[in-house]
């Protein structure tokens, strides 16, 4: 039991000191770097309470795919030397009240959230349902979410996709005049197609079309 | 004392993993190396050691006596954590593979997925190796690397939902046992084709070696590095393989269990039949390795995004419907 509080402390530890970190770091590759610490120790925080499932999944879509693509953005930008230019400068300077109006709203919709917030006086009861030992945490699971939340569940899908599908079409460009490489036309093509064979008379040359 | 006690019969286990594996790998690539000379009609590594079975130990003493060089303009924190990264993670891996019933270091109940996430971690010490080396061939390898690898993973991905249909479980064990009666490769053989060449992808290997395509990019994500860390990269390449090996054969051709359940075949350990089967895979790799061209890098795309998960997918809601209909779905 003592392990057990330590390790959570140590990685409670570690995500808030590298949540801080993310925002605090000059560089904007290592706050991307602080941000996936973050994310591992909060998987590490879910498999401590037994949600393995949820855990792996966290690793596997926010560190495997979501902060890979943070970092090829930040890598690509090429904003690691900025050192907060983008204050100081004249020309952006007009931001800052339009971002500090957005900052307060959002302070005094946390401080709305929290101080409206009272745990459940149900909560230790709830705690004290009978949980089946024999199905494994990635089978509960998924019987509560494709029964009683399938809608709820099917609808998120869509709207993931939607929003995948409107990210494509906006950022597609049709551009005209490239050439692309045609497999099925590169192997039906026969013979008499690509070479033709011409006989030429000394001194004459010869004239090819177009 | 209890508590000791525990700690120090888990850093037993965990040191007659690794000590193993590491082993392993340096038998891995003589044997890689003997291969693809024998391929090409040439006698490959024979002098140190038996058959040259102490080469790789030979180049690995040769590695920790140069001197590890840090470019002034490099992030060195980062430039040092990178082949650590790569290599620690390529261990890791290790820990829930089951060579038999019993022998498993960690038997967790989401075994696979442990896999799948740590390999998709994997493209970090890349991607971090690549940016921090502050040079242009690296920079452009480890973005070519991590394109390469978040795209091969997701074919990697379905097609193990493929298996996990048939099964009904994410345990390593369970996927093993209940291959009892018929291996995957039979039913799933498109799938397993699917997956040995996306393991090839994602672990860099030729065909698809284009982060450190030696004729365009000098070395890829490695050229800034040298001596042991140079050799950290290197290790982690070929633990990846290996782990891949082993997790084609867990997948498809039964883990540990034998080809057979007849008596002079029941008596041979699960390891026994697990290692043969990883060798097996890997001298597959090795051939692979010796015989086909590089791919271009937008056709390897092509292969991945238009023709892997578009098949794979199709695979997925084939053997969904397949098991629906004959009443076949894994139910408990």
């Amino acid at each position: 039991m003592i392990a057990h509080s330590l390790f959570f402390y140590l990685f409670a530890t570690i995500a808030i000191v590298s949540a801080i970190f993310v925002t605090v770091s000059r560089n904007t590759i290592h706050s991307v770097f602080f941000l996936i610490l973050d994310f591992i120790s909060i998987s590490c925080l879910f498999i401590m309470i037994g949600a393995e499932f949820l855990g792996m999944i966290m690793l596997i879509v926010y560190v495997g795919a979501v902060a890979v693509l943070f970092l090829f953005v930040v890598m690509m930008l090429n904003v690691t030397e900025q050192k907060n230019q983008w204050f100081t400068s004249e020309k952006n300077s007009g931001h800052i009240p339009i971002g500090l109006i957005v900052s307060a709203l959002i302070f005094f919709e946390l401080i709305i959230v929290i101080s409206g917030w009272k745990y459940r006086p149900n909560l230790f009861n709830a705690s004290n349902l009978i949980i089946n030992e024999t199905t494994t945490n990635t089978h509960s699971l998924g019987q509560i979410i494709y029964t009683d939340y399938i809608h709820i569940f099917q609808l998120s899908g869509m709207i993931l996709l939607v929003s995948m599908i409107g990210a494509i079409v906006l950022t597609f460009r049709q551009r005209s005049g490239i050439k692309k490489q045609s497999y099925i036309k590169q192997i039906s093509r026969e013979r008499n197609e690509g070479v033709q064979l011409i006989e030429v008379e000394s001194n004459k040359g010869v004239k090819i079309d177009d | 004392m209890g508590n000791w006690n525990i700690i120090f019969h888990e850093i037993y286990k965990i040191l007659f993993l690794i000590i193993p594996v590491l082993v392993s790998i340096a038998l891995i690539v003589w044997l890689d190396r003997r291969v693809w000379a024998f391929v090409q009609k040439r006698q490959g590594p024979n002098v140190v050691g038996p058959f040259g079975l102490l080469q790789t130990l030979a180049d690995a003493l040769k590695y920790i006596f140069k001197e590890i060089i840090i470019p002034s303009g490099s992030n060195k924190i980062i430039f040092i954590l990178a082949p650590i990264i790569t290599m620690t993670l390529a261990l890791i891996s290790w820990a829930v593979i089951p060579f038999s019933a019993t022998q498993v270091l960690a038997d967790i109940n989401v075994g696979i997925l442990y896999i799948f996430a740590v390999s998709s971690l994997s493209v970090y010490g890349i991607i971090i190796g690549g940016w921090a080396s502050n040079s242009k061939y690296p920079f452009l390898g480890a973005i070519r690397s991590a394109a390469q690898m978040v795209s091969y993973e997701v074919s990697i991905g379905i097609i193990i939902i493929n298996v996990l249909l048939c099964v009904g479980s994410l345990n390593l064990n369970d996927i093993v046992i209940s291959q009892q009666n018929l291996w995957y490769i039979v039913p799933l053989f498109p799938m397993f084709v699917i997956f040995f060449i996306s393991a090839l992808a994602e672990t860099n290997r030729p065909p698809f070696d284009l982060p450190e395509a030696e004729a365009e990019l000098v070395a890829g994500y490695q050229t800034e590095y040298s001596g042991m860390m140079y050799a950290m990269f290197w290790l982690g390449e070929y633990a990846n393989i290996l782990l891949m090996c082993a997790l084609g054969s867990i997948l498809f051709l039964g883990g540990w269990l034998s080809p057979i359940d007849l008596y002079p075949f029941n008596l041979i350990p699960g390891f026994v039949w697990l290692i043969f089967k990883i060798l097996l895979l890997f001298i597959l790799f090795a051939l692979v390795k010796a015989t086909v061209p590089r791919y271009r890098y937008d056709q390897l795309m092509r292969l991945g995004w238009k023709l892997f998960l578009p098949l794979s997918l199709i695979w997925v809601v084939l053997t969904a419907s397949y098991l629906f209909y004959f009443n076949l779905l894994p139910v408990n």
